[in-house]
């Protein structure tokens, strides 16, 4: 039974990795959002570097937050239709393993790009350059939260037809924590503060994520999602 | 009135998310419609604490609104009790929204102390003392037992609206059994018969 | 009979918003036979293969496993089952042989994944991604998910679908096989089944299954 929990989460990474890398465009799609959606703010507020500096960490948390919870509703969905989702059920190894992999391989095509780029965002956003530590730092950790909270939310609708909006409805109080202190982060390092503090708390956060977002995300997935 | 309305909406997530607790552990049909009844009320109630929160926060402290960590982590109870009821509502299968918004009611409770923490903290390191809500002073005698009474008073409207909206909730998914039948005409018994 | 059935099932009930989906009394499926689930659209076939596969949890009755319940030997039961459902489980995505070595979940050689697509039919197409087949080619790469397992019980629900008539005389070869060599089949079809030599165990026009709704 072991050796079929391990299997699980190293099957359904390279799997859902696999698929995306045949679908780079799709898989592309919430990096894309994200770069768009910052410049946007510069064009609809303000152009001028000393008010940008102020809301440029604050912007890139947001909409990094926004395109993990656009992309996350994709996550089981695919799963669903085709019918492996009910392979999943009935498969006789561990439920967590899988969607922990799943969970991962999410994160690794958007959170991890996202945090990647974020530093050319910071750029274009005048961040101040005590903040582009702190905040890579904190979009790492932060991302990987988002996604796995994400995920519960993706699991309670992936049975419904028109789940986009509810999902976001349902997930945005859970990422409420994340960015406070994501921002946060950022803001302590702008600031001159031990900006290690919230980091260790979104830490925190992530631990407490891994262990229980996969639980609940396995038990939702047998509860709701055949009917 | 607006105290007691916020200690029960935040109450009322808690009873919610024990009934939605008992109903997957021990699949009771009861406490889903606990749970289902619960929601709104505890929706409306929160509801309620805000407005007349901003209504009281005018002439007090000059504004509607502030983000203060109490009020925001009200709004985001708001916002949980929304997502619980849409979910609940966006499933066409009954049993399905059932259990779906019990474990977000459950994923809710888990998350309250941290929101209410986080946006706490928050607060403290975007507006250092501005309004200090937590710190009032000791309440004069003539406040205080108003409150109480009206803190009692409002436990009192709660169980009672609780029973009506689950004797709804009961009479309407029992619609087909025969007891129901027999109970139209001599509805006195109906809230015996949900308990 | 001796050996407890492969299969038995007692007094199951499922409902839906309290409307009985499928209501079955009494059902054994014994090592050596194909089990032919018949009734018109919505009487619960799909439904009662879900039962059977653990993804739906009926409020009563228990299906025995070897004379265990089920719930008892939850690991080795679902390591003995292979269920094949209307959607077929494929990854457009994916090639044919991605696919089965995925779906397979172990160390699946290639030499044994190409064997079983070329026995369907298939040869050739094995690197080719699957949105590129036709519906009835994808439905086959799912189906040679069959020749792979080691399972002994096979649920099918409506494997005929999208499947030339050639697909169909090669999945009721394939379906004799494995019962004579000591499997067992449940299939839902409403197609007559061309197979020879097995007990057939046909439910059509016995109470088994009643549709409410």
């Amino acid at each position: 039974m072991r050796k079929y929990a391990s299997n699980g989460f190293y099957a359904y990474l390279r799997r859902d990795l696999l698929q995306s890398h045949r679908r780079l465009g799709e898989a592309a799609s919430p990096l894309i959002f994200f770069v768009m959606a910052s410049t946007l703010v510069p064009l609809g507020i303000t152009p001028d570097p000393a008010s940008l500096a102020e809301i440029a960490s604050g912007i890139i948390w947001v909409f990094a937050l926004l395109a993990t919870m656009l992309s996350v509703g994709g996550l089981f969905a695919g799963d669903y239709q085709d019918g492996s989702l009910e392979q999943l059920l009935i498969s006789p190894q561990l439920l967590v393993m899988p969607v922990l992999g799943k969970v991962t391989a999410h994160w690794l095509i958007t959170g991890l790009p996202l945090t990647l780029v974020s530093p050319l965002l910071g750029l274009m956003l005048s961040l101040p350059e005590a903040g582009y530590l702190p905040m890579t730092a904190s979009l790492v950790l932060g991302t990987a939260c988002l996604s796995l909270l994400g995920a519960v939310g993706a699991a309670l609708t992936v049975s419904l037809q028109k789940g986009g909006m509810l999902l976001a409805l349902i997930v945005m109080p859970l990422y409420m924590p994340v960015i406070i202190f994501g921002a946060a982060t950022v803001q302590y390092g702008i600031d001159g503060l031990a900006w290690t503090a919230p980091l260790a708390i979104l830490g925190a956060m992530l631990a407490a994520a891994i262990a229980l977002c996969p639980l609940a995300i396995a038990s939702v997935l047998r509860l709701t999602s055949i009917n | 009135m607006h105290v007691p309305a916020s200690f029960l909406a935040l109450a009322g997530y808690f009873l919610m998310a024990a009934a939605g607790a008992i109903g997957l552990i021990w699949k009771m049909k009861l406490s889903y419609m606990v749970m289902k009844a619960a929601a709104p009320i505890g929706a409306a109630l929160t509801f309620l604490a805000l407005f007349t929160g901003a209504v009281w926060g005018k002439p007090t402290w000059g504004s509607y609104w502030v983000w203060d960590a109490r009020i925001t982590s009200m709004l985001i109870l708001l916002f949980l009790y929304f997502g619980v009821l849409a979910l609940q509502y966006a499933f066409h299968n009954e049993e399905a929204g059932n259990k779906a918004s019990a474990v977000l009611a459950l994923v809710g409770t888990v998350n309250i102390p941290i929101i209410y923490k986080s946006v706490d903290w928050w607060y403290t390191l975007h507006q250092p003392s501005t309004i200090k809500l937590t710190s009032a002073p000791s309440m004069h005698p003539d406040m205080f037992q108003p409150l109480l009474l009206m803190i009692l008073g409002f436990y009192c409207f709660y169980v009672v609206a609780l029973c009506l909206f689950t004797r709804v909730e009961i009479l309407r998914r029992e619609r087909k059994t025969t007891w129901v039948g027999d109970l139209i005409g001599s509805s006195n018994n109906a809230v015996e018969g949900g308990k | 009979m001796g050996n407890p059935s492969l299969i038995s099932i007692e007094n199951l009930r499922f409902e839906r918003d309290d409307t009985a989906v499928v209501s079955c009394d009494q059902l054994h499926v014994n090592v050596g036979e194909i089990l032919q689930i018949e009734g018109p659209n919505g009487s619960g076939k799909t439904t009662l293969l879900r039962l059977l596969t653990t993804a739906l949890q009926p409020q009563e009755g228990t299906i025995l496993f070897c004379g265990k319940s089920i719930a008892e030997c939850r690991f080795e039961y679902l390591s003995d089952i292979l269920f094949i459902g209307h959607q077929s489980a494929v990854k457009l995505t994916l090639t044919a042989e991605e696919n089965l070595a995925w779906m397979a979940e172990s160390d699946l050689s290639s030499a044994a994944s190409l064997r079983a697509l070329e026995s369907l039919g298939l040869a050739g197409y094995s690197d080719i991604p699957c949105y590129k087949l036709s519906a009835g080619q994808q439905r086959r790469v799912a189906l040679a998910r069959l020749l792979l397992s080691d399972a002994r019980l096979w649920y099918l629900d409506e494997p005929f679908t999208a499947i030339d008539r050639d697909g169909v005389k090669l999945l009721e070869r394939c379906m004799e096989d494995h019962v004579s060599s000591g499997g067992a089949v449940v299939v839902s079809t409403h197609q007559d089944l061309d197979v020879q030599d097995v007990r057939r165990y046909s439910v059509l026009g016995e109470p088994l299954l009643r549709a409410y709704s």
